[in-house]
């Protein structure tokens, strides 16, 4: 089964091609061009170098979030329109799960993160089921959370643990609070690699509802937070609604 | 390709409506399927670009199966897809764009960029054929323009907006009024129960070009109100509301009728959200009678094509595609201010 991968979900884009287990392709790039210049054409020299069409392709994967909103977007409506229109199955994994997947170590907690800004990330915990070499069990959902409060949690755990992801600007902190509890994953793991996202997708169910398929932003908006305040969010008519 | 059986998919989704539609030959629609979020910006008083997004996600390929289903067409009948690059929201523009290149790639068919403005003069061509040169007073949300094309697909601004757009003035009085979002249709109703009273300033008017400005009415019409309710005197609505339409009407008719006088055409499409006003509509019938330029044949599109919606994309899709303009490629970005350029004689 040919798979096109896709995660967009921050700024580095990577997009793979796997065929069952193998890696077929991977192209990661880390310039900081706008995924809506590069996500297509990288898809478009993907498959040319692969010597296949998208007609090859059976089916699809994404990265759902979280991550950035803009980004998550154009992955996910990429991915979604591609299954919807050429009738095949839609993947999809948590963003964090991806980076988690870069790191081998087995017994070890991953602690995959984004950065989320003032502090806050976007952060789980993972680790690898020892039965299934192919099953990365979320120990801890995905969160939007505080770095103060994610790192107080993981103590908690007392467990080693890797840190993977956008992990740069946080070190001194993650170090300061967890010392030698904690690990980093080294430079060429913490860029998401879109092939095992595409590994993973073939042991993973297909999504149901590609119509109704959305990112997984784990925020509100600021407005619908303010919102919700003075407002109860039910009994409403259909926010979006044909006419 | 034969000329008489063209169909483009075409997909809009620059603000809070997410529409695919099928068009034929840039003048028939097969479907025109539009989902609108205004229940949920109502909530805000007013489009929030984020949860737009959010929802045009949720939405686009409802819409997309909905317009294919019901014109009953095959990606196999299809010329050519289309999308509006902008202006309008980025995060929302970049949904139509990354479906309509996934679709466009997938099937093998040229992918048509579409200036949102281009669709909304354009709409008229899905009711009515039209002759050039040919004159457009634009009036929505975002702007508030005339356009004057010499020939299809030629469009040149020859009057802007200096500063609010017309239906943005609209929905800024309509706060004050308590009257909620989308404010236009509501104000439009309450004027025609209501006189002009209150004799707010008709800005630019006797100016001698053809920009407008609304922010000093809409300044003065808070004023008014304000000042009321510190003197604890109770305003008509109605007649606020009135007055209010009298001004912004005056202004676009009257420069309307400056640009058919100095750019004489056959024919004037008025578009845009607020080209669905009737206060509008029957002003600008009664007074271009009245200045002589009954020969002008005015054409406003049904209400439904008015707003935003994907049929008004494929209809200035076609033009694009018999004026042979180049086809987007893989690389296509959202481009939110995108603009018509301005006649030379507004750059001097
Ligand atoms: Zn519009």
């Amino acid at each position: 089964m040919n798979i096109l991968a896709i995660d967009t979900s921050s700024k580095p884009l990577s997009v793979a091609i796997t065929a069952d287990d193998q890696i077929l392709s991977e192209v990661t790039l880390n310039k900081g061009f706008t995924h809506s210049q590069t996500l297509m054409p990288t898809i478009d020299d993907l498959l040319k170098l692969s010597q296949l069409t998208i007609k090859d392709i059976d089916g699809f994967a994404v990265a759902k979030g979280p991550g950035s909103y803009t980004g998550l977007r154009i992955g996910v409506t990429t991915a979604k329109t591609f299954a919807w229109t050429l009738h095949k199955p839609l993947f999809a994994l948590s963003s964090l799960e991806v980076l988690a997947r870069n790191i081998q170590q087995r017994s070890q907690l991953i602690v995959p993160l984004m950065d989320a800004r003032r502090n806050n990330v976007f952060a789980g915990v993972y680790q690898w089921t020892l039965t299934n070499d192919n099953h990365l069990e979320n120990v801890v959902s995905d969160r939007h959370i505080s770095l103060t409060r994610l790192l107080a949690e993981i103590k908690e755990l007392n467990e080693k643990a890797v840190f993977v992801g956008e992990i740069k600007p946080f070190m001194s902190q993650i170090f300061a609070e967890l010392g030698h509890q904690a690990e980093f994953a080294a430079t060429t793991a913490n860029l998401p690699a879109a092939a095992n996202l595409g590994l993973a997708a073939i042991d993973a169910t297909p999504i149901k509802d590609i119509y109704n398929f959305t990112p997984s932003y784990l925020r509100l908006t600021e407005a619908e937070v303010n919102w919700q305040r003075n407002h109860k969010d039910e009994g409403h008519d259909p926010y979006v609604q044909e006419v | 390709m034969k000329a008489t059986n063209e169909l483009i998919l075409a997909i809009e989704s620059s603000c809070d409506e997410t529409s695919v539609a099928v068009v034929r030959d840039g003048q028939t629609i097969l479907s025109n399927i539009i989902a609108t979020q205004i229940n949920s910006h109502k909530r805000f008083g007013g489009v929030v670009p984020e949860v737009a997004s959010r929802h045009h996600v949720e939405a686009i390929l409802v819409a997309a199966q909905d317009a294919l289903d019901e014109a009953q067409v095959t990606y196999d009948d299809l010329q050519a897809v289309a999308v509006t690059v902008g202006p309008g929201l980025v995060g929302a523009l970049l949904i139509g764009i990354s479906a309509a290149k996934a679709i466009s790639f997938a099937h093998s068919l040229p992918l048509i960029p579409v200036n949102h403005m281009a669709g909304h003069i354009y709409a008229a061509r899905l009711v009515h054929e039209l002759t050039y040169p040919l004159m457009a007073l634009l009036v929505s949300g975002g702007h508030t323009e005339l356009v004057y094309l010499r020939a299809p697909g030629e469009f040149e601004i020859i009057g802007d907006t200096r500063d609010d757009a017309a239906g943005e003035a609209y929905d800024k009085i309509g706060r004050v009024l308590g009257v909620p979002y989308p404010a236009g249709k509501t104000i439009d109703a309450m004027a025609h129960e209501g006189k002009d009273t209150f004799d707010f300033p008709r800005a630019m008017l006797q100016e001698d070009n053809l920009d407008f400005s609304f922010s000093g009415l809409k300044s003065a019409f808070i004023n008014t109100v304000h000042h009321a309710e510190q003197k604890q005197e109770a305003l008509l609505k109605n007649d606020l509301a009135a007055s209010f339409q009298a001004s912004v009407i005056d202004v676009l008719v009257g420069k309307t009728i400056k640009a058919l006088q100095q750019y004489p055409v056959k024919q004037l499409v008025v578009a845009g959200g607020v080209a669905a006003n009737q206060g509008l509509r029957e002003q600008l019938a009664a007074h271009l009678a009245a200045a002589g330029l009954d020969q002008v044949e005015v054409i406003f599109p049904p209400l439904r094509l008015c707003g935003d919606n994907g049929a008004m994309i494929g209809a200035a899709a076609h033009v694009a595609l018999q004026k042979h303009e180049p086809f987007a490629d893989l690389t296509l970005n959202a481009d939110p201010s995108l603009s018509f350029d301005y006649a030379e004689t507004m750059l001097s």
